[in-house]
């Protein structure tokens, strides 16, 4: 039997598995000593979950607590208004990838800015903006790059095809993440009351499974990396509970067809060409995580737009709107409909906050798929 | 944004772009990140116009056959249940 195409979308979505690994679970949860809480972590499992109401096939010992893995979610104001800053340069074109455009930070959004005359540009993928860089070579090409360890080969492959074409006009804006320093900083609060991880599954086909090892060790929690269908989170799930009822806690991948433990060694060994930790990176609504973000590396400074354009930046932090709990429900705290204005002042049509604005943000997905 | 599905090799060029079809639509895409040799009918993950990694048909295969697996087991354990309920109404005329 060979594999269909089709097989990779309809297996993995399949609602009769859906229902028998729903009962599965139900069965087997019983044994459960104690309630799971489970993080996943990254916005995408939230958008599932909530499109496939995965949280109604759970026993109510099973929870979902929605963990901060939305990029554009966790940008916080101050780089907003440094990707504005920057469009209102004379002679600039400022690229970036899907929402980043709508998100609000103090002055505006950038879907506002372009609305006002900018050249701003929303991109398909990064190598879009070498092409701009070279059809306008007098022009100054910004790339406001944004993404968790998903997206970040892609900018430094944008990196690396710019400087072998020899193109000095485009510079990176890097506001690229990492997963394993937010986790840290969640657990390290200790107000979560997470006691399991579904780990991302895109983010993991890069890096491997091997950054999640030092979770189960660190705070005694089992983590199964599973796939973005709604199959492979049930499955992930039953993993968890599994582990549990056996008292074990590691590292375990559902999500195996993609992911490996050493993930893309290639991808990895680009980002680690051109890019460098950071010492501090400040999360929307979280607040400072150190080491949680890369940066060019010193050697790459010349295509690095915050240090080439430093003169026009800011550095003051911006907090969010004050009645927006976002940073609460990045954090494990809170659901989106504990807050005040969701689904009133703040709708995907006009959002308060960042996690209304993507749809990988919980209020967002909350909007879309729940019962408002 | 990082809701990629699976696409299908239909091409690649002497750029190493492909391009591939996902669900019946057509894009290219970069195989730069590509650590392994790409062909013709793989299927890969894309993420913003680059395929991130081949996908593992016979693991694909294998996940796929043991939720067949799960879904006979729970046919019959379905069907063994309502024979049961059927034996404990023996005392019905
Ligand atoms: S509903 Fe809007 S204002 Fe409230 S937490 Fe979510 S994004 Fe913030």
């Amino acid at each position: 039997m060979s594999l269909q195409l089709r097989d990779l979308y309809e297996g993995f979505r399949d609602a009769e598995v859906i229902k028998a690994l729903s009962k599965r679970i139900t069965q087997e949860s019983e044994a459960l000593r104690e309630p799971l809480h489970v993080m996943e972590v990254c916005g995408g499992h939230t958008h599932t979950i909530m499109k496939y109401g995965l949280k109604q096939l759970l026993p109510q010992n099973i929870r979902f607590i929605h963990g901060p893995g939305c990029p554009v979610c966790i940008m916080p104001k101050e780089r907003i208004d440094h990707a504005i800053d920057l469009s209102r340069m004379e002679d600039a074109i400022l690229c970036t990838l899907g929402d980043m455009i709508r998100v609000p930070g103090s002055k505006g959004s950038l879907a506002e800015e372009r609305a006002a005359g900018r050249d701003i540009r929303p991109l398909y993928t990064p190598l879009d903006a070498l092409k701009i860089a070279r059809e306008n070579p007098h022009k100054k090409v910004i790339f406001f790059a944004i993404g968790f360890e998903t997206t970040t080969p892609m900018s430094a492959a944008l990196l690396d095809a710019a400087i072998k074409a020899g193109v000095e006009n485009l510079f990176l804006h890097a506001n690229h993440v990492l997963v394993p320093p937010a986790v840290d900083a969640i657990m390290a609060d200790g107000r979560a009351k997470v006691n399991a991880f579904i780990g991302p599954s895109h983010v993991s086909v890069i890096t491997g499974s091997k950054i999640y090892e030092p979770l189960p060790i660190r705070y005694g929690t089992p983590v199964a990396v599973s796939g973005f269908e709604p199959v492979d989170v049930m499955e992930g799930i039953l993993m968890l509970v599994r582990q549990k009822n056996e008292a074990r806690c590691a590292v375990e991948v559902q999500y195996t067809r993609a992911v490996s433990r050493e993930g893309n060694t290639k991808a990895q060994a680009l980002i680690e060409r051109y890019m460098e930790p950071r010492a501090h990176f400040r999360w929307r609504g979280i607040g400072d995580i150190p080491h949680s973000a890369l940066r060019l590396r010193e050697a790459y400074a010349h295509y690095d737009a915050e240090r080439v354009f430093a003169e026009h930046l800011g550095n003051e932090p911006i907090d969010d709107h004050k009645l927006c709990i976002c940073g609460t429900i990045l954090k494990g705290l809170a659901s989106p409909k504990e807050c005040k204005v969701f689904g009133t002042a703040c709708t995907p049509s006009t959002p308060l906050g960042s996690c209304m604005v993507s749809s990988e943000g919980a209020c967002n997905a909350y909007f879309r798929f729940a019962e408002v | 944004m990082c809701l990629s599905i699976p696409s299908k090799v239909v091409e690649i060029d002497e750029h190493n772009v492909a391009t591939v079809d996902t669900m019946g639509i057509k894009r290219q895409v970069s195989l730069d990140l590509m650590r392994d040799e790409v062909g013709i009918g793989d299927y890969v993950l894309i993420h913003v116009g680059f395929a991130m990694n081949k996908i593992d048909e016979e693991d694909a295969l294998a996940s796929l056959a043991v939720y067949k697996e799960i879904l006979e087991a729970m046919d019959e354990e379905e069907r063994r249940r309502s024979i049961e309920a059927d034996d404990a109404c023996e005392g019905r005329a």
